[in-house]
């Protein structure tokens, strides 16, 4: 931990654990940078699993969750960086390069952008989906109406 | 172009085709592809120059779901994520919550739990066997795992009452006592397999045909195995001898000795051969844990109304795919503010192309059957 306090300084907002799970706040403009420097420093070689969480009360709405984990020290760490509704993120492609699809998948599901990413498109749903389900403000109710209404050419009733 | 619009411009349609180029469509219904898979696929004579894996026909939006119902109510639907191996599934949801509540299972619970994850861990190999040997072209190893696995879904059906989507756990231990006979009906099988195996492997580990389909077919090195984080046994046959079982114990595993197989090549014989020693370490975790269950509760003491107090949880266990990790977030209600899955198959199917790039067209169904997917998994 202090090593990273030592080289990153204020881009490490908070490290707490949380049922003795390390995890790190990190500032989102040094993404990348700090994701290079746990794969070759720390030698967390292997990006288990790249998400997001939605707040959408806080000022910056998105948690990003990187779980990582290292063969050598057989140990797990979690990167978290905070970001706004606009705001994009650097992709960690270069770093791991099985955040492509993971990318995707929050494209897809919360409609973050990662930039650099060479083919950031949906995952999951369909290219003429509108909206990102896992966001909390995600309203399937009104498109359900809307898509019944214009298919069927009834009220939907729900 | 409108950026949050799906484009559908991709690498293989956008580049110019040479003379001897096409692209070739599979799936999504082929029977090779196991599910709703669609490939495409950009050929250069009989070999293929890029591909590209076209996936969400099965998506039901499970993480969705599990933030509007209860922690409790959430369980049985990760059963119809990887519906070969239901079980699995479960002990790595229920686990995650128990971490999150900070509770665990009494400790009989958590041994019949291992005995019910092994078992399930060979009856979903079996499947895998079965379906990859047929796509290949040998039709009888199909029958015999399919025997086989009949006996494990007897047994799960007993136990629960349920075959293929068992909820066989709860959140806290288990709902049920084994029923009279368990520890003999599974020692029993256990007994037998054994042979079973050298059976399957008659059939096919010195098969002349079996070795030219799969032999240096689909190689995945160890490096790029890591950096595409791919998981079980996948991983193992690149030669990287990480099991979570090892690495971070969960359920009753550190009280049992097993090997982890590991391949050299990372061909689509490697990854045979370790799912083939996986299937054997696999009986004899069970004969050691039928030899010894604890007696007393089989539910810890946790309350009816699950309210985890706010904070998060990365759990992950070592699932038949590989490293199925559940990361969830509470916001101390009832129900899961966040429910991420990390999906093994998913990932896993990402090296697809690193895999088939350069391959011939025929052993391509070799590879899609050698990574071992789900669809229902990939999709969630």
């Amino acid at each position: 931990m202090q090593r990273f306090k030592a080289r990153f300084g204020a881009s490490i907002i908070e490290a707490t654990l949380d049922r003795k799970q390390a995890i790190i706040l990190v500032a989102a403009a040094q993404w990348l940078e700090i994701s290079k420097y746990c794969r070759d420093e720390e030698k967390f070689d292997y990006l288990a699993d790249l998400t997001a969480v939605d707040w959408p009360k806080r000022e910056k709405r998105f948690d990003l969750v990187a779980n990582l984990y290292s063969f050598p020290k057989n140990e797990r760490l979690r990167l978290k960086a905070h970001l706004g509704e606009n705001e994009t993120a650097r992709t960690l492609i270069p770093v791991w390069p099985v955040a492509n699809w993971l990318e995707r998948e929050i494209f897809d599901m919360f409609g973050i952008r990662f930039d650099g990413h060479p083919d950031l498109r949906r995952m999951l749903l369909p290219e003429e989906w509108v909206g990102y389900p896992l966001r909390k403000d995600y309203d399937i109710l009104t498109q359900d109406q809307a898509w019944v209404k214009e298919n069927l050419g009834i009220e939907s009733g729900q | 172009m409108d950026p949050t619009r799906h484009n559908s411009t991709t690498e293989i349609e956008t580049t110019v085709l040479g003379a001897d180029e096409i692209i070739l469509n599979m799936g999504p219904q082929h029977p090779s592809t196991h599910g709703v898979l669609r490939v495409k696929l950009k050929l250069d004579g009989e070999r293929v120059a890029a591909s590209e894996c076209i996936i969400g026909y099965l998506h039901r939006g499970v993480e969705k779901i599990a933030e509007h119902r209860s922690y409790q109510q959430f369980a049985p639907y990760v059963d119809r994520m990887d519906y070969v191996a239901a079980v699995s599934n479960g002990l790595g949801y229920c686990e995650a919550v128990e971490k999150l509540l900070g509770a665990e299972a009494p400790p009989r619970a958590r041994v019949v739990r291992t005995i019910l994850t092994e078992l399930q861990r060979i009856a979903s190999h079996l499947v895998w066997l079965g379906t990859h040997a047929l796509d290949i072209g040998a039709l009888t190893p199909l029958f015999y795992c399919f025997r086989e696995r009949e006996e494990i879904l007897k047994i799960f059906e007993k136990y629960c009452g349920a075959r293929l989507t068992t909820h066989a756990f709860r959140i806290g231990g288990l709902q049920y006592e084994t029923y009279d006979g368990f520890e003999e009906e599974a020692k029993r099988f256990c007994d037998d397999f054994a042979h079973r195996i050298d059976e399957y492997e008659t059939l096919l580990t010195e098969n002349r045909i079996w070795l030219g389909r799969t032999k240096g077919v689909g190689i995945l090195s160890a490096e790029d195995a890591i950096a595409l984080a791919v998981s079980g046994p996948v991983l193992r046959a690149s030669g990287v001898k990480w099991d979570i079982r090892k690495a971070a114990p969960y359920a009753a595993y550190a009280q049992y000795k097993f090997e982890i197989p590991v391949g050299k090549t990372g061909d689509t014989y490697d990854r045979y051969i370790v799912r083939m020693e996986e299937m054997r370490q696999s009986r004899l975790i069970c004969l050691q844990a039928i030899e010894n269950i604890p007696t007393g509760a089989i539910m810890a003491r946790i309350g009816k109304v699950l309210k985890p107090p706010p904070g998060e949880v990365y759990h992950a266990i070592e699932a038949p795919k590989g490293e199925l990790g559940y990361y969830i977030v509470s916001d101390g209600t009832t129900q899961p503010y966040r429910v991420r899955v990390r999906p093994p198959s998913f990932i896993n199917l990402q090296a697809f192309d690193k895999m088939a790039r350069g391959s011939l067209v025929a052993d391509v169904v070799a590879i899609i059957g050698t990574i071992d997917i789900v669809l229902g998994e990939v999709d969630r």
